[in-house]
């Protein structure tokens, strides 16, 4: 029965996809101007009259409830990329958030940790490491010609220089420490625990999907299966189109996060270890059963952003993607709505700051452990071997794929 | 006083017997009592050469087939793998993807403990330590046939596995996938495997190190000693420290699979992350097990063509007992993103960049131990170089990947895999070439073909820098490790790197042709075919050594 229903509720989900689809790029131009004058429609914004997408930006906006978005701090014609039927809203950007082919280095980082951590390696560590493997190739080339026995027939017999045996140690050393500063700088960055008003996301692994709860949102709850190919799916199912997404990347649902306001996440697993995953926020944080692990970052940039499960989970651990897709706040308090969740009351005891996990310090464990339970009931849940989530998996069998056939 | 063997008594027996000792040093036993009952340091060390042989040969016929599943994003081969391996065409497409895990696994545990730490220790170790340091043998010959014999029934726990459904949980045999995971008794065939092939590793090392401590000819001091024994002594202690603690970790997922313990199952008070913890305590000197009797082949064959003595004996000595040591102290940087705490992690950074400075004084030991020598460039040589440049290029990776801020970007990509096998099969694997090429002829008494050997160097180190370079652009685009199928972004890195597995194959060809042709028909060796610059023991023995040497024992000076 409930599968049934689920299979009917993503059929609808498809069905919306093409429109959707076309009123996503004219709504996220609007975006900036409609952040700054808070419930003008769209059209009447003189950078949408040219766009030839806004005419399905004003069809949608008749079709809001009006009463609804009078409530709302953000232009109703917002509103069908914010429906709870996962449909995406952002088609997903090329290069943006996700892998590019034959690219050599690291994806582009939309947090702030994220640009640090990627100037500490493009700008530091990779010219270091280039730099020393070219010097040792020099030195080899170098002894290589210069003492061939054609070129010197009499080896000779040194075998210690006390001098240069300090610097080939101590250079090394300083080298180290020169890397060592950046890198704990960056460490300590990345341990900065969520301040107050943080939007927590709690990630949790299964075999082989990721189900998500918003504990501070009226307990929103979110499960993301990966989107098969169309030759995968029986006729009339929900498949994957490019505006979800690449292959093997795209969910069926999408968890919405906003940008420029911190998000705590928190993963955890039902069965066995997974990771979560996102390359472009420099963010993969171990989610183990039994266990809360906590980290936090700032998405600085409005898009759709993929990753992978980075821990070996079984058969299908190649096919539990993960799908974020960043708005602005505004539009994520829609969202949150729209799922029938409620946002947090400011200053209320779940949004202050929780301590680092295996903090020393006692007092600050007792709060973590305190807020934990506040915000996500006691540890033992996570042990139980039920998905969390009402929704249950599709039972993705994965994709197939035949893109190299 | 080092050997019972300088025992007077021992000399008068040598003295009456001498009339018969050059046929007694070369009596054979029958082939079954010679191979099967050996109590020979030399035909052990050859009967676990051709174990590593063989292992290498399975191993990397795995990686042939992963690299074919990969060459193009999709999955275009798996199905057929697994109705041929269970029979009938009713195996479902999970089945395939869980062959997939059954792969990764068994290519892991086979490079490592079947073929790398086999052939390193087993092999060279067996073969040289005694006639470098100058004994008639191994301490303890019984003990050396039985560490070898039950490596055969480990390995073929592990081959039969994949036909009781296969053990899908990547060489580490992380739990709670290890335990609640994996149903049927595969995993329990791998994890006593592993028992077996540790239980071996384990009377190995206490082999060596009585060996090397009891059984040095008279003079050579710890300080004398080749760094080839040097390299095995500190691997022996390695390999008696870290395997006991594997052997309790996997003892552990053995009880928490079939007998309701929980030591790592949250919902009766264990933890997944103590497994992790365990493991890596064994599995972070693994690697310098792997790697250091390398460190000590190529230190040789550098000063052998060098034809000068090795640069900063000393130095080079006690870098491989500092990597030994810092090597059991940064195991949790193999766990970066478990969710330590923020003071464990900048410990294990700063610990794990330690270990580059001993290992920068090897690597510039080496140049200069070549500095104002008068060089030569056979076989050997040309391996050793490679290993060199090679194994740089993977230790700076390493670095990189030490950063535990960094990390949580490369962890489990294709980046950690490119490192390691540039530290493992461009590293390890190439010193092994380098070894057998330079001891080949006194092992066998045949000269390999120069020829075909230099064309094996070039093609392989061509084809697995095509086939593992690409994986860092890779790993830094973000494709995580153990994937069967992959979004099409990463298709044309993915595609050059199984050309480069192609090119590899290729320069194995020519080696496997090469041996096969120096045994049947190569050169007859001299004692010692790489002149003066070759000073250690073995060159002093005919090619092959005669079946028991030093009946005499030799003094150094």
């Amino acid at each position: 029965m409930l599968k049934t229903g689920i299979k009917t509720w993503v059929l609808a989900a498809g069905l919306a996809l093409a429109g959707v689809a076309g009123t996503g790029s004219a709504a996220l131009a609007a975006q900036p101007a409609q952040a700054s004058r808070p419930g003008v429609p769209a059209a009447l914004q003189p950078a949408n009259a040219a766009d030839p997408a806004a005419p399905a930006a004003n069809a949608a906006v008749e079709a809001t409830n009006l009463s609804d978005a009078a409530q709302r701090p953000v232009a109703p014609d917002q509103a069908p990329e914010l429906r709870a039927d996962g449909a995406p809203a952002l088609a997903a950007t090329p290069r943006l958030g996700q892998p590019t082919d034959g690219l050599m280095g690291i994806q582009p980082q939309v947090t702030k940790n994220g640009l640090r951590a990627h100037w500490f390696h493009d700008r530091i560590l990779f010219p270091l490491i280039t730099i020393i493997s070219l010097f040792v190739l020099g030195l080899l080339v170098y002894v290589v010609i210069r003492f061939r026995a054609a070129a010197n027939p009499t080896p000779s017999k040194t075998s210690h220089n006390t001098f240069i045996e300090v610097v080939w140690t101590l250079v090394p050393v300083l080298i180290l420490v020169a890397i060592a500063v950046p890198s704990i700088g960056l460490l300590s960055a990345q341990f900065k625990p969520a301040p107050s008003g943080a939007v927590t996301l709690k990630a949790i692994g299964n075999q082989w999907y990721w189900s998500y709860q918003y504990p501070d949102h009226g307990g929103i709850e979110i499960t993301a299966n990966m989107l098969k190919e169309k030759g995968e799916v029986p006729a009339g199912e929900r498949f994957r189109t490019d505006a979800d997404g690449p292959r093997l990347m795209a969910t069926d649902n999408r968890i919405v996060l906003p940008v420029g306001v911190p998000i705590r996440l928190i993963t955890t697993a039902n069965d066995v270890i997974h990771s979560w995953a996102v390359p472009a926020f420099w963010i993969k944080l171990d989610a183990i059963p039994g266990r809360l692990n906590e980290t936090s970052f700032t998405i600085d940039k409005p898009g759709v952003y993929f990753g992978q499960c980075s821990e070996l989970c079984g058969a299908r651990h190649a096919y539990m993607p993960i799908a974020v897709e960043a708005v602005t706040p505004a539009q994520f308090a829609a969202w949150v709505r729209a799922k029938g969740g409620t946002m947090p009351t400011p200053g209320k005891a779940s949004d202050a700051a929780i301590p680092q996990p295996g903090s020393d310090n006692a007092a600050g464990a007792a709060a973590e452990a305190a807020i934990v339970d506040n915000l996500t009931g006691p540890t033992q849940n996570v042990t139980a071997v039920s998905p969390t989530s009402p929704q249950g998996a599709t039972g993705n069998p994965g994709g197939l794929g035949d893109t190299g056939r | 006083m080092t050997d019972t063997a300088l025992h007077p008594q021992g000399h008068a027996f040598e003295a009456h017997h001498a009339d018969h000792h050059d046929a007694h040093a070369d009596h054979h036993p029958g082939f079954f009592a010679r191979w099967f009952m050996s109590t020979n340091h030399k035909d052990i060390g050859t009967l676990y050469l051709i174990f590593a042989i063989v292992a290498g040969i399975i191993g990397g016929a795995i990686s042939g087939l992963m690299r074919a599943e990969l060459m193009h994003p999709g999955i275009q081969y798996l199905p057929g793998w697994v109705a041929m391996l269970h029979g009938g065409a009713d195996q479902t497409f999970d089945q395939a993807l869980h062959l997939w895990n059954v792969l990764v696994t068994a290519h892991g545990l086979i490079m490592v403990f079947f073929m790398v730490m086999p052939a390193m220790i087993g092999g060279f170790g067996n073969w040289f330590v005694p006639i470098m340091i100058g004994a008639p043998d191994m301490a303890f010959p019984r003990m050396n046939n039985i560490s070898f014999w039950l490596l055969v029934p480990a390995f073929a726990l592990l081959l039969a596995s994949p036909f009781f459904g296969g053990a899908g949980t990547g060489w580490t045999v992380y739990a709670p996938l290890s335990t609640y995971g994996e149903p049927g008794p595969s995993v329990d065939m791998a994890i006593l495997s592993l028992h077996l092939a540790g239980a071996s590793s384990i009377l190995g090392a206490i082999n060596f190190i009585t060996t090397i401590f009891n059984m040095r000819a008279p003079g050579m001091t710890l300080h004398k000693m080749p760094l080839f024994v040097w390299s095995v002594l500190v691997t022996a202690f390695l390999l008696l420290l870290a395997l006991p603690v594997l052997a309790a970790a996997i003892t552990m997922l053995l009880t928490d699979r079939n007998f309701g313990t929980t030591f790592y199952d949250p919902a009766g008070g264990g933890d997944p992350v103590l497994y992790q913890h365990l493991f890596w305590f064994f599995g972070h000197p693994e690697v310098y097990i792997m790697i250091l009797p390398g460190f000590g082949i190529v230190s040789h064959i550098v000063a052998t063509f060098s034809r000068k003595p090795v640069f900063g004996y000393l130095g080079m000595a006690y870098a491989m007992v500092a990597i030994g040591v810092v090597g059991f102290v940064v195991w949790a940087h193999h766990m970066f993103t478990t969710g330590m705490s923020v003071n464990v992690k900048m410990y294990f950074t700063a610990a794990t960049m330690v270990i580059a400075v001993p290992t920068g004084i090897k690597i510039f030991s080496w140049i200069a131990t070549m500095w104002g020598g008068s060089l030569r460039f056979p076989t050997p040589m040309v391996w050793a170089i490679g290993f060199i440049f090679m194994f740089t290029v993977g230790g700076v990776t390493g670095v990189v990947l030490a950063n535990g801020g960094v990390d949580d970007y490369m962890q489990d990509t294709y980046y950690v895999v490119a490192h390691f096998h540039y530290v493992l099969s461009l590293g390890a694997v190439f010193s092994l070439f380098a070894g057998f090429t330079y001891w080949f002829p006194k092992m066998s008494g045949r000269m390999m073909s120069e020829l075909l050997g230099q064309l094996h160097f070039w093609t392989f180190f061509i084809g697995v820098n095509i086939l593992f370079f690409p994986m860092h652009f890779l790993g830094l685009q973000g494709m995580p490790r153990r994937y069967p199928d992959y979004p099409d972004a990463f298709a044309h890195w993915n595609n050059v790197a199984t050309i480069g597995y192609m090119v590899m194959a290729a320069g194995m060809a020519i080696f496997f042709v090469n041996v096969v042709y120096s045994l049947l028909a190569g050169r007859k060796a001299p004692d010692n075919p790489w002149g003066e610059g070759a000073t250690t023991l073995e060159w002093t023995l005919s090619s092959p050594p005669p079946f028991h040497q030093f009946e005499t024992l030799p003094k150094i000076d």
